[in-house]
């Protein structure tokens, strides 16, 4: 019998160009994606004399619009998140500048094959917890360092269960857990969010593909280098306290003390985290006061996410400045078309344009120094939404819930 | 790209894991060229300058022995998040030609080769020992030198780091890679007839 192998070398093995020395091979790209910041990479490889060898392939992209990409391809963009477009199968990961020009002029990539990690998570996930505890509880156990070197593919009943949208926040955020790639084996609600999309196959070849997509699941029994276990049943609403996505607990629980901690380095690092954000060990998490919230970035701010902080909103008021901001036009539109935008407006929220926004703080959309967001985006790091801004990470329901009481709150006290 | 063969720098030890790449360029500087006057100058600029932009004696760049340091010995995760290349270029602005690691962020790693600055990964006990070498004779010198795939540290011990050989020989070389992979264009074409049968729903 053939050997079992895992859903990652099979896509893997069906892009080797060549192979070249040390284990690297030469890897075809199916999808380049292009976003504003490819530009410079256009610029060099216009210099150097050199053209897009496949403009078929390569796509340019305005907002956090996803392609809705279909698996078993190979899918690169110059953006570290570029991982998201996994939820649907896909071996996607992003990458420098340089490799945007390399992949412009050949449509391959050198690549040395990474290793292979399996996440299983098992079990319903209780009311009020999300896509986004799941893989804030997830990098909270592995590290932020933990993917390092890794594809991570996700994998159990509770993955199964989660709508695309959810999967794709999930995936998106294998970057924090310092993996390039993340992955979710397609299955019926894959095919059916596919089908009939802009880019999907049509007809005979939506036939072929779909046999493609159902062979590509890691058979029983492959081998993963590594493998860790969740139940969902341990899952909370999540949140962050500290400057690496890695630090993050349960709102039920405090702020941690380093002086409880023996490794050195990280007692340092969490004392420094903990002076940066302003914050007293010992602190139930869920006394801590706001000052801004933001629903928005390309981990949470498509149809489902606006509809779950909708659903805690509707009735209340926002007591801090609140902003949503949708992940693209289209999102917007839709979410329009339901009156989501009409719930956050009379709840006092500033309903916004589509974009990144106060993810990473450009143009202007900042928070203020020592201002305190509650935000649904990847990155608590220092500085990251503005000089001196304080990021605590949480899913769209948590982030609705902080705006409406105005400090960090478990939101299964709201809702029930 | 600049060829990297052997270096012999005064090296800065950096004790923090998971310095992220927001951290080492803040998102405001994303757009400066990287020719721009005082490029360098970006490097690590919120933990490094005050609001006024007097420098922040604590921070170990701005200590005289580091200053100029052409090599950093750091801790785990060192450049992860955000693929910003300008991370890399940035430390090249300023002189950096090696960073050596427990671990680094995947695409920083990758971005690292792209500009002829060698990421060196040793064990983690290896490079807290070289870091706390640094700490005890500031500014002492570290020799990493690519072709034997050694670092020597201040103490004369010598340490054996893996690099791919790929990796190595375009480092060692400047090859532009672009031009390497042009050479395969036969089997590249080849592969794009096969993968065309095989999945003829691939191409949209
Ligand atoms: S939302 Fe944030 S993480 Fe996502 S692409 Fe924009 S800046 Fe990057």
């Amino acid at each position: 019998m053939a050997t079992p192998l895992t859903m990652f070398e099979k896509i893997w093995s069906r892009h080797v160009v060549a192979e070249g020395p040390g284990g690297h091979v030469l890897l075809y790209i199916d999808r380049h994606l292009l976003h504003e910041g490819s530009t410079s990479a256009f610029g060099r490889l216009a210099k150097a004399g050199r053209r897009v060898r496949r403009p078929d392939l390569t796509f340019a992209t305005a907002d956090h619009y996803i392609l809705t990409s279909p698996g078993v391809v190979t899918l690169v963009c110059g953006d570290s998140h570029t991982a998201t477009h996994g939820a649907f199968g896909a071996l996607a990961f992003g990458i420098g500048s340089t490799e945007v020009e390399h992949v412009m002029a050949t449509q391959t990539l050198w690549q040395k094959k990474p290793k292979v990690m399996r996440i299983t998570v098992e079990g319903r996930l209780a009311v009020g917890v999300t896509a986004k505890d799941v893989i804030l509880a997830i990098i909270a156990k592995i590290g932020a360092g933990g993917g390092v070197g890794h594809a991570i593919e996700y994998a159990g009943s509770t993955i199964r269960a989660m709508s695309v949208d959810e999967r794709l926040t999930v995936c998106n955020m294998s970057i924090e857990a310092g993996a390039r790639a993340g992955m979710v084996a397609p299955d019926e609600t894959t095919f059916a969010h596919l089908e009939g999309k802009p880019f999907a196959p049509k007809g005979d070849a939506w036939r072929r593909a779909l046999a493609d997509w159902k062979a590509v699941p890691s058979d029983s029994g492959a081998a993963f280098d590594r493998e860790v276990e969740l139940s969902a049943s341990e899952i909370a609403p999540t949140v962050t306290w500290g400057t690496s996505p890695q630090d993050a607990l349960p709102i039920t629980g405090r702020v941690p003390d380093p002086a409880a901690v023996a490794d050195g380095a990280r007692r340092e690092s969490m004392a420094r985290a903990l002076a940066y954000m302003g914050l007293t060990p010992g602190t139930p998490l869920s006394e801590i006061a706001v000052n801004r919230v933001f629903i928005g970035s390309c981990t949470n701010s498509r149809l489902d996410d606006l509809r779950a902080a909708a659903r805690v909103v509707k009735g209340r008021r926002a007591v801090v400045p609140a902003w949503i901001v949708p992940g693209s036009g289209l999102v917007k539109r839709a979410a329009e078309a339901e009156g989501l935008d009409r719930v956050f407006v009379e709840a006092g929220f500033e309903w916004r344009e589509a974009g990144c926004s106060m993810c990473v703080g450009m143009n202007g959309e900042t928070a203020g120094e020592g201002e305190r967001v509650a935000s649904t985006s990847n990155r608590n790091f220092e500085g990251r939404q503005g000089k001196g801004a304080r990021t605590h990470l949480v899913s769209p329901a948590m982030a609705a819930a902080a705006a409406v009481t105005g400090r960090l709150t478990d939101v299964r006290t709201l809702v029930g | 790209m600049q060829p990297f063969t052997k270096l012999t720098a005064a090296a800065a030890p950096i004790d923090l894991p998971n310095i992220d790449t927001d951290r080492i360029i803040p998102a405001r500087f994303l757009r400066k060229p990287k020719e721009a006057p005082g490029y360098a100058s970006f490097l690590f600029h919120d933990v490094r300058f005050n609001a006024d932009g007097s420098e922040k004696p604590e921070f170990v760049l701005n200590q005289a022995p580091y200053r100029g340091a052409k090599i950093l010995v750091t801790a785990e995760n060192f450049g992860c998040g955000s693929s910003r290349e300008m991370a890399v270029w940035v430390l090249d602005a300023y002189g950096v030609r090696s960073v050596i690691a427990p671990s680094l962020g995947d695409i920083f790693h990758q971005n690292c080769f792209k500009n002829g600055l060698l990421p060196v990964i040793l064990p983690g006990e290896v490079v807290a020992g070289l870091r706390r070498q640094l700490h005890q004779r500031p500014g002492a010198a570290i020799t990493v030198d690519l072709e034997s795939q050694t670092v020597t540290a201040h103490d004369g011990a010598l340490h054996r780091f893996e690099i791919d050989p790929f990796r190595k020989e375009i480092l060692l070389s400047g090859r532009d890679e672009i031009a390497l992979t042009l050479d395969f264009d036969a089997r590249v074409r080849d592969f794009e007839a096969r993968h065309a049968r095989e999945m003829p729903w691939v191409a949209p």
